[in-house]
């Protein structure tokens, strides 16, 4: 109570800093509404059940599932080596894990190419001993979605494992665990929330991913259209459907958004 | 000088450590099986460096051998070192219950899950803490999450028990209690027990051998009533409220009680009598202490009635003397 009171005998709130404030409030909140508004809802229903919607989001809800799996099974690791290995580079590692968080996504979808490519390095070499060609399949879109997804889960692990501190560890130790055991005992379970918190970032981050996804893997309807590739497409035919799409992946947004409430909804 | 006055390497098998951390440590120390040896000093005297040193927690110079097996010559990591430690803060693993925490030893040791479940609910009952098994360490008290501390680390039966600071913290009521409880469990335990504590009450009660730690070194080894009656260090004359004066290799001792305070040079030998200021002022018990910054800083307890009838606050010169027949001497080369 005595706070109100004593921010309001500070006067009123200055017009330099509300009518900005006003402004980006107004840039956030109005494209929103207007999508909501512009939706058109009498055939939502209708266009949920077109074929290239159906599988533009079945494989938008597979690729982020696999990639959220991939995340956790090899994200995991990364994450306990950088917060718990002293070894040498391990700073120069944890800057390259972070780069894909800046880096363009188009620019990401080029540099899978030249190493995934039918003539990438790796890419060459796996057709050339094997004959299969990675660029243009669902597996394609997986694995850009990864690369752009998996920062994001590293990062959040990496940070829980940190604050999570090393003394447990020491404890573990004490009484006989090996670092394995102590790992899947003690370090996982109390790392636990910042797992959580970064398979949500993953999966959003790849629920929406674009522009690697259509570089590296195209934009072929059942095996590389995403939902984002898709509302792309229909972009350029018949807005109204791009409204529709756009409005199913606004309403999935929000609701990882209210997932994650408490972590960062609420104020300090 | 530090150690001579050690006892021989034990006839029965026990824990033979030397070690050096640069800097920090440099002492060697000898206990024998069922022996609980209490660590006292100063801070930064290097008593938890010692019992991590011992865990390996610290990679020391020297050696370690306990029961007759070296743990540094080759270096064993800490998980195959047969020890239990109970840390300062108790660290118990706050994603497990109680039961599980004193199981996690036995079970990381390989025994199964049944059998580790029913040795840890007996250590639970030993500590008369059964029915908080099932609780998670942030719904114990400071008092019960130590009990279940000291038993995850006893749980797996150690070869030797390092136990760090283990009542700080508590309640005087709940570590007075606690105390009682942990001598009565080091009474049945076969293994080495080092303690490190800077209470002297801790030293008096649960030792059987007291080690005081001065910068790194062994200052002084012996059992609680010789170090007590005739502390060769500031630190556990302090502790233990004695005045202690050293000169070369010879120290007087005597009690705070038997120090007269008054404001001319009283009679007597120039030995047992110094120039002054009161430093502090303080109650304790029934009479007041002063601390005096004579050469050497010497403690006087003196009634509260000459304490207001000689003005004695800090800042007030005094002398002090004390009657030579009050004064224990003791000599370094005598144990």
């Amino acid at each position: 109570m005595s706070t109100q009171t004593s921010a309001r005998a500070l006067g009123r709130p200055p017009l330099g800093l509300v009518v900005p404030a006003a402004l980006a409030a107004a840039l956030l909140i109005v494209p929103l509404v207007t999508l909501v508004l512009d939706t058109p809802w009498a055939g939502f229903i209708g266009e949920l059940r077109t074929e290239a919607v159906r599988d533009a989001l079945r494989l938008t809800a597979l690729a982020s599932a696999v990639t959220v799996v991939v995340c956790v099974l090899l994200g995991t690791p990364l994450a306990w080596l950088l917060a718990r290995v002293d070894f040498p580079g391990r700073s120069l590692l944890r800057a390259a894990v972070a780069v894909p968080l800046v880096l363009p996504p188009v620019v990401a979808g080029v540099a899978l190419v030249t190493a995934l490519g039918r003539n990438g390095l790796v890419g060459g070499l796996l057709r050339d001993a094997t004959g299969v060609t990675i660029p243009y399949t669902t597996t394609a879109v997986v694995i850009a979605h990864t690369f752009v997804s998996m920062p994001f889960y590293v990062l959040s692990v990496e940070g829980a494992l940190r604050a999570s501190g090393e003394q447990y560890d020491v404890v573990a130790a004490t009484l006989g665990a090996d670092r394995w055991t102590t790992f899947r005992r003690v370090t996982l379970p109390l790392a636990m929330p910042g797992v959580m918190a970064g398979a949500v970032l993953a999966w959003a981050r790849s629920l929406g991913e674009f522009g690697a996804t259509i570089t590296f893997a195209g934009n072929f309807p059942g095996t590389t259209q995403t939902m984002p590739s898709l509302i792309y497409q229909a972009l350029q035919s018949d807005p109204e459907v791009a409204r529709t799409l756009s409005m199913i992946l606004l309403v999935v947004s929000i609701a990882i958004l209210a997932a994650l409430r408490n972590r960062w909804l609420t104020t300090p | 000088m530090a150690d001579h006055t050690m006892t021989a390497m034990p006839a029965s098998p026990g824990l033979v450590a030397d070690l050096r951390v640069d800097g920090r440590l440099d002492a060697r120390i000898r206990a024998a099986r069922g022996e609980v040896v209490a660590v006292i000093g100063p801070n930064g005297a290097g008593k938890t460096t010692l019992l991590r040193a011992l865990a390996g927690l610290v990679a020391p110079e020297g050696s370690v051998e306990v029961d007759g097996t070296s743990w540094t010559h080759p270096p064993r990591l800490v998980r195959d070192r047969n020890l239990g430690f109970v840390f300062q803060d108790q660290s118990l693993f706050p994603h497990l219950s109680a039961l599980d925490n004193v199981a996690f030893g036995l079970r990381s040791r390989g025994v199964d899950r049944a059998a580790a479940a029913a040795t840890a609910r007996d250590w639970l009952a030993r500590f008369g803490i059964e029915e908080l098994a099932s609780r998670r360490p942030g719904e114990l008290s400071g008092g019960q999450a130590q009990r279940v501390a000291i038993a995850r680390a006893l749980a797996p039966s150690p070869s030797l028990l390092l136990l760090d600071e283990p009542f700080a913290g508590l309640d005087v009521g709940v570590a007075t209690a606690l105390r009682i409880e942990l001598a009565r469990h080091l009474a049945s335990y076969d293994g080495i027990a080092l303690l490190v504590t800077h209470d002297a009450l801790d030293a008096l009660t649960l030792a059987d051998t007291v080690v005081v730690l001065d910068e790194g070194r062994v200052a002084q080894t012996g059992t609680p009533h010789d170090v007590s009656a005739r502390p060769r260090t500031d630190h556990v004359a302090r502790l233990v409220g004695l005045n202690v004066i050293r000169e070369d290799d010879v120290f007087r001792s005597f009690s705070p009680r038997a120090v007269t305070v008054s404001l001319t040079q009283p009679e007597g030998s120039a030995r047992h009598r110094w120039q002054g200021t009161v430093l502090s002022a303080a109650p304790h018990g029934d009479a007041v202490r002063l601390l005096v910054d004579s050469d050497p800083e010497l403690i006087a307890d003196v009634t509260p009635a000459a304490t207001a009838e000689l003005g004695l606050a800090p800042g007030r010169r005094v002398w002090l003397s004390v009657k030579a027949t009050a004064v224990e001497t003791y000599s370094l080369r005598s144990p």
